[in-house]
């Protein structure tokens, strides 16, 4: 239930992006067609890295209508948990893996008469899915993308030879800064708006929202949140009747795959609620850092997102 | 396996019949002896019976897009209603792209699964589909509306069994923006076009309080591409009409009243809907299409675990419960007519019939 729907794959396409992001095109090993997806979808994608299983998720920065092949573009971070570091070394065209169906948690909202896209560094690849559906449709869109510098600034010119009307571009190292309150004054009714990239930045671009007026039903943001690492823990699986322990880089989602237990999940980053989980018994601290679950719900001790979230502790028993 | 497509009215004179096939694949909904709401959300994929030795030869469960020997005649009975009511098809501007993707899904599935009845021959966009029971044959550019005599929805619904809402999501809701809905138990698609999840769900009693609804919406929410799911839902209906809509309750609800004890058995029948769930790739809408199957009392009760089960349920149904499905009125009447169907043996495990 939790894996639903896994696609086998081989990687027919490595690219170096530049000096941080690479770019892999992934076509079914079976040589049929992949699914159509919608714009700012992303698929999960499996690693066997060397005995620990990973699933990170990727947004799908192809064109929808193309089935062919997927591509999605993988930031390295050197401080990170390793999946990006895995892809970045070990994947080479050829290799078998496995990914899941799409999975649309920022999906554009169609009814927009205008669609303003914010994306900071690597936030822009699900705006490039979004980018190829709406011209096939002749929609209306305007995409302010920020990056440290035109090196940087993964598929910028690309973008700008395509769309130059529409495509605007600010480099941190040149100055450039969004001018983003004269940019919410000046949109027509019926704008919607996307954000994605760093954390600040989607919380500075939601606040101006706020702020100016704007609907909450018409700012649409993306962040995936990488699970962090934390001190070792112990967790008893009630259901399965089992003790398991969640390592210092591993997550309690991933820990209780890799106890054999099958858990529900879809995004993986703390935002879709799929893989809440009841708490029957604890003695400890909640280290919370999903964006589903209430302030209360977090202060109420009674649920826990395991995909992204920690515990310090004596005891902690979960219904699983 | 070829379908013998039967001539049959759901109106006037109600020539409407199940023959044996379909009276032993009837999707009987009970798994025990009483009925309460829950979130009885399953993945649609085919199933075989687990509590009986019985073999079927094919249940309703088996395709994407069940096609049965009524398939022709619901047609012609949906045609019947949209030249009366075109409110009864409606989509709502953003819900284009939605329809095209369901006729996509349609489509594929029926040609591939019912390869002597429909084909589709796709080159890049430009599609050729042939179907045969309804006799029409249509080459179109797909993604384009003006090759199409209807957009893309209603075309491919006036071909397609069962009433379909297409749900737009956003904000952490589902939307009713666009449906083909001609063959429901007493709703409105004019009424509920542009109603959220909660909205369109305020009349039934009970569920909500349960808390039904919050966790039914987080199921839906979450359904994935390539990952259907289904429930079923019942009610009783007096006469076969497939139309039971609010717009004509002056027509169909005064029928309620004439059943005695001697035509119960013909008249009265029970209705059940498969519901099931789809995402679709370009929209990331969801379809919710609504496949009604009708028994009359008559054929239910020629499978006695049906026929001991049935009066179980309506004897012990919560009154709301009764009420909301407009069984009240009746009730009385039913139950005397079931309970010569129940000689209290105990019923088996699950809802399929048992082995004769």
């Amino acid at each position: 239930m939790s894996g639903g729907g896994k696609i086998p794959v081989t990687v027919t396409e490595v690219v170096r992006v530049n000096e941080l992001i690479k770019r892999f095109k992934f076509e079914r090993s079976d040589g049929g067609l992949l699914p159509t997806f919608s714009g700012g979808a992303h698929t999960v994608v499996e690693m066997q890295d060397y005995g620990t299983s990973r699933l990170n998720p990727y947004s799908l920065m192809s064109d929808p209508a193309d089935t062919s092949a997927y591509t999605i573009s993988v930031r390295r971070d050197d401080e990170g948990r390793g999946g990006s570091l895995f892809m970045h070394r070990h994947v080479r065209p050829g290799m078998e893996m496995s990914i899941s169906n799409p999975v649309n948690l920022f999906p554009l909202d169609l009814r927009a008469r205008k669609h303003l896209m914010i994306a900071g560094g690597i936030g822009i690849t699900p705006f490039m899915g979004q980018i190829a559906q709406l011209s096939a449709i002749s929609g209306r869109f305007e995409l302010h993308y920020a990056a440290r510098n035109p090196a940087l600034a993964a598929y910028a010119s690309e973008l700008s030879a395509r769309y130059p009307r529409q495509v605007h571009l600010y480099f941190d190292d040149y100055d450039q800064r969004i001018d983003l309150q004269g940019l919410l004054d000046g949109q027509p009714l019926g704008t919607h708006l996307y954000v994605c990239g760093p954390k600040g930045m989607i919380a500075w671009v939601r606040n101006t929202a706020e702020a100016a007026g704007w609907p909450r039903e018409a700012v649409h943001h993306e962040e995936f949140l990488a699970p962090p690492s934390g001190k070792p823990f112990e967790v008893k699986l009630a259901v399965s009747n089992k003790v398991i322990q969640v390592g210092e880089h591993q997550s309690l989602l991933e820990a209780i795959e890799a106890a054999g237990v099958d858990a529900p999940y879809l995004c993986r980053g703390g935002c879709c609620g799929q893989c809440e989980t009841d708490v029957i018994d604890y003695d400890g601290t909640f280290l919370h850092n999903d964006h589903w679950l209430s302030e209360e719900q977090h202060a109420g001790g009674k649920k826990i997102m395991p995909c992204v979230s920690r515990f310090e502790g004596k005891t902690l028993v979960l219904d699983r | 396996m070829a379908i013998a497509f039967k001539e049959e009215t759901f109106r006037d004179d109600f020539t409407f019949s199940n023959s044996p096939e379909a009276i032993r694949r009837f999707p009987f909904p009970f798994h025990e002896d009483s009925y309460m709401y829950s979130v009885n959300l399953e993945q649609h994929v085919p199933v075989r019976p687990e509590n009986t030795t019985r073999s079927l030869p094919d249940t309703v469960f088996d395709k994407t897009f069940d096609v049965d020997e009524h398939y022709v005649a619901e047609m012609k009975d949906r045609e019947l209603v949209l030249a009366e009511d075109p409110l009864r098809c409606q989509s709502l501007p953003h819900m284009t792209l939605a329809g095209w993707d369901l006729l996509e899904l349609i489509m594929t599935a029926k040609a591939a699964e019912y390869p002597d009845l429909f084909e589709l021959h796709r080159d890049g966009d430009h599609w050729h589909w042939i179907n045969r029971p309804l006799g029409i044959e249509q080459k179109f550019v797909f993604m384009d509306e003006t090759t199409l005599p209807y957009g893309p929805m209603e075309y491919i619904t006036r071909q397609t069994q069962g009433d379909f809402a297409l749900l737009d999501q956003r904000d952490d809701n589902l939307w009713m923006d666009a449906g083909m809905v001609t063959t429901q138990a007493d709703w409105s698609l004019d009424f509920d076009i542009g109603m959220n999840f909660f909205e369109w769900h305020a009349p039934v009693p009970k569920a909500h309080e349960m808390g039904i609804f919050v966790r039914a919406l987080k199921f839906l929410l979450n359904i994935r591409q390539g990952s259907p799911a289904r429930r079923l839902n019942w009610t009783l209906t007096v006469n076969p009409l497939l139309d039971t809509s609010p717009e004509n309750y002056h027509k169909w609800g005064v029928q309620r009243a004439t059943l005695t004890p001697e035509n119960l058995g013909q008249k009265l029948h029970l209705r059940v809907e498969l519901q099931t769930f789809f995402r679709l790739p370009r929209s990331n809408a969801l379809v919710f299409p609504i496949r009604c199957y009708m028994i009359s009392f008559q054929d239910l009760v020629t499978e006695p675990k049906w026929g001991r089960r049935m009066h179980r349920v309506i004897r012990d149904l919560p009154d709301e419960l009764a009420d909301y499905k407009g069984i009240t009125r009746n009730r009385e009447l039913i139950l005397d007519w079931l309970s010569h169907y129940d000689d209290g043996a105990p019923t088996s495990p699950g809802a399929w019939a048992d082995e004769r």
